[in-house]
């Protein structure tokens, strides 16, 4: 728990648990008394946050157990597709030490404004609004150099501070792992129900068996998962056509997996320079290469996913 | 943690360590690291690993050590030893988990409490290179990690990036933590740079290319090299197999072992 002090007595339950201060271990803390004289700060939050998120009909939850998987890319392209077809959708990208959503988007250098109702978020086109720590900082040398409850508190400000308006999807990018920003991001919004998680992963070993953990987890604290996306699943040479499996799927690769979970597989995305090259420029890769593979892959999983929220909630 | 050093601890017989950092996830942290080892290793330096990625640790996979035990001897946790010769030693979270698809879920503190032990229970023994290998980002491992080697004078980092302008971004935040937090910067690798196609030899840049070049310049720290897309060194750190030894032909080798030969050359001039 991010609220244990690092000297707080065996079974702390944590300064801002309901139990704070009342519980066994309590008992004998030099901070008893403030714990149980202040009010325990998510509860109060978590109400504020509920009032926020009823505004907004779907919540998205981009994940991997895996850095450099193309979460972020997936994130602001699935953001793309759906404000391309006319939902009012909002973009926060929680990877508070590197957010990469700011450059992918062409918005850096926005900065946030703050306004009677909370922070207004950067606007892409009318229905595309977008949430940063990226647009808190001053220049692109600054590092966020800040331990879990920093981190968590950034978080819990932007759910709860956010002005998004009414919202048809949210979709919240993360960073890789299993710590402190999943944690934090799925305890704010389990109460107001989250649709889902997508799972991103590139076929190779190595990045599945970080994937298979993020299935754990998400099993462990309860979050359902939309589907499993592979990406950078071969590469076909523009010269010679050839297929090479740059990231091999030694294990069978996402299908695999999927199989053995039970879990859908969303589809498959290959590798296209220019996906990597219209994030580099900001652009969306959608309006840049029309119907190449790529491209076409991108919108079908969207329409799964757009059904998955529509049938389930 | 200073009484530690003075005392020696279990670091005291390890003659330089080095830490593989990146604030940009998957751009072969991990891969580099373990090939830095493996290189040190070829040119007779006893080398150990210490892998602080709690969420997602790769190298056991990468060294082929998936399903070994660590110890407890008198000096503490005794590591994992890849080779019968006992020339890497490693240690790692993955030893430590009952099964390998368990999610270590934990908040800072608990993993703040986990890399303080892997810096000071391990009883690495008599080590030439110390590799570190850390998650992305710049938080909690990073800050820990740093802080509990700093009495050990660590040699410094080797950064890790892709191309692209993306990843880029996210190591000059790193870049930036370096200098916050006091820790010299080895050089810079550019990873993933270029990828020929193995039937034409055609070459396309599928992550772009030279923004790590570019950043070294800018930044003025030493520059380490591109290491190309190399589906013979992706295979080899699936299979756990020493990509060195066995494809000393293929298009990566000359930049791991050129970084591998920095590295020593910087080792010599500092002891």
């Amino acid at each position: 728990m991010a609220d244990v002090p690092e000297d707080a007595p065996q079974h702390c339950p944590g300064t801002t648990s309901i139990e704070a201060g009342k519980g066994s271990a309590c008992q004998g803390c030099p901070n008893q008394a403030l714990c149980v004289s202040t009010p325990p700060g998510p509860v109060l939050a978590i109400e504020e946050i509920n009032e926020k998120m009823s505004l907004v009909k779907h919540k998205i939850l981009v994940i991997s157990g895996k850095g450099g998987v193309g979460k972020s890319t997936f994130s602001a392209l699935l953001a793309h597709n759906l404000a391309d077809e006319g939902k009012q959708v909002a973009l926060l990208d929680v990877d508070v030490c590197g957010p990469s959503i700011p450059k992918m988007m062409g918005l850096e250098g926005e900065q946030v404004h703050q306004s009677g109702s909370g922070w207004s978020p950067v606007y892409l086109e009318d229905n595309l609004a977008v949430m940063s720590v990226g647009f808190l900082l001053c220049s692109p040398d600054d590092a966020v150099i800040w331990r879990g409850p920093k981190k968590n508190g950034m978080i819990q400000q932007f759910l709860r501070d956010v002005d998004w308006g009414e919202v048809d999807y949210l979709i919240v990018d993360t960073p890789p792992g299993t710590s402190d920003e999943h944690l934090t991001v799925v305890q704010y919004l389990s109460a107001s129900c989250i649709d889902g998680a997508v799972i991103i992963t590139t076929p190779q070993e190595v990045s599945l068996q970080d994937v298979r953990k993020e299935i754990n987890f998400c099993r462990k604290v309860k979050l359902q998962i939309i589907g499993v996306v592979e990406n950078m699943s071969g590469f076909k040479c523009p010269n010679c056509k050839t297929e090479s499996h740059i990231f091999p799927p030694t294990t069978g690769g996402a299908e695999q997996m999927c199989s053995d979970f039970g879990i859908p597989l969303l589809g498959k995305i290959p590798l296209d320079p220019a996906i990597g090259k219209s994030c580099d420029y900001g652009k969306s890769y959608l309006a840049e290469v029309q119907d190449s593979p790529g491209v076409l892959s991108y919108r079908n999983i969207t329409q799964r996913i757009k059904e998955y929220c529509n049938t389930n909630h | 943690m200073a009484a530690a050093a003075q005392d020696g601890g279990n670091l005291a017989n390890v003659h330089h360590i080095l830490l593989v950092l990146s604030g940009k996830g998957g751009v072969g942290k991990s891969t580099i690291a373990t090939q830095i080892a493996l290189a040190l290793r070829l040119a007779g330096k006893k080398v150990g690993i210490l892998d602080v990625d709690l969420c997602g640790p790769s190298i056991p996979r990468m060294l082929n050590a998936m399903n070994k035990e660590v110890h407890q001897c008198d000096g503490g946790w005794v590591p994992v030893y890849v080779d019968q010769e006992k020339t890497i030693s490693l240690m790692s979270i993955g030893f430590l988990l009952e099964k390998p698809d368990d999610a270590v879920v934990w908040r800072g503190p608990k993993k703040n409490a986990m890399i303080n032990q892997f810096v000071n229970d391990v009883a690495w023994g008599e080590l030439d290179f110390l590799i570190v290998d850390t998650p992305p980002g710049t938080s909690d491992e990073h800050i820990s990690t740093v802080n509990a080697l700093q009495p050990y004078n660590p040699m410094g980092a080797v950064l890790v990036t892709t191309p692209q302008a993306v990843a880029v971004g996210d190591v000059r935040r790193e870049l930036t933590f370096c200098k916050k937090v006091g820790l010299p910067v080895v050089g810079i690798v550019e990873n993933m740079s270029g990828f020929v196609c193995p039937t034409c030899s055609e070459c396309t840049n599928i992550f772009s290319k030279g923004g790590g070049e570019e950043l070294a310049r800018h930044s003025g720290v030493p520059f380490l090299g591109c290491v190309p897309l190399d589906p013979q060194l992706t295979l080899s750190m699936e299979y756990g197999k020493d990509f060195l030894r066995e494809f000393p032909q293929s298009p990566a080798y000359p930049a791991l072992t050129s970084i591998a030969r920095f590295i020593l050359d910087k080792a010599s001039e500092s002891s």
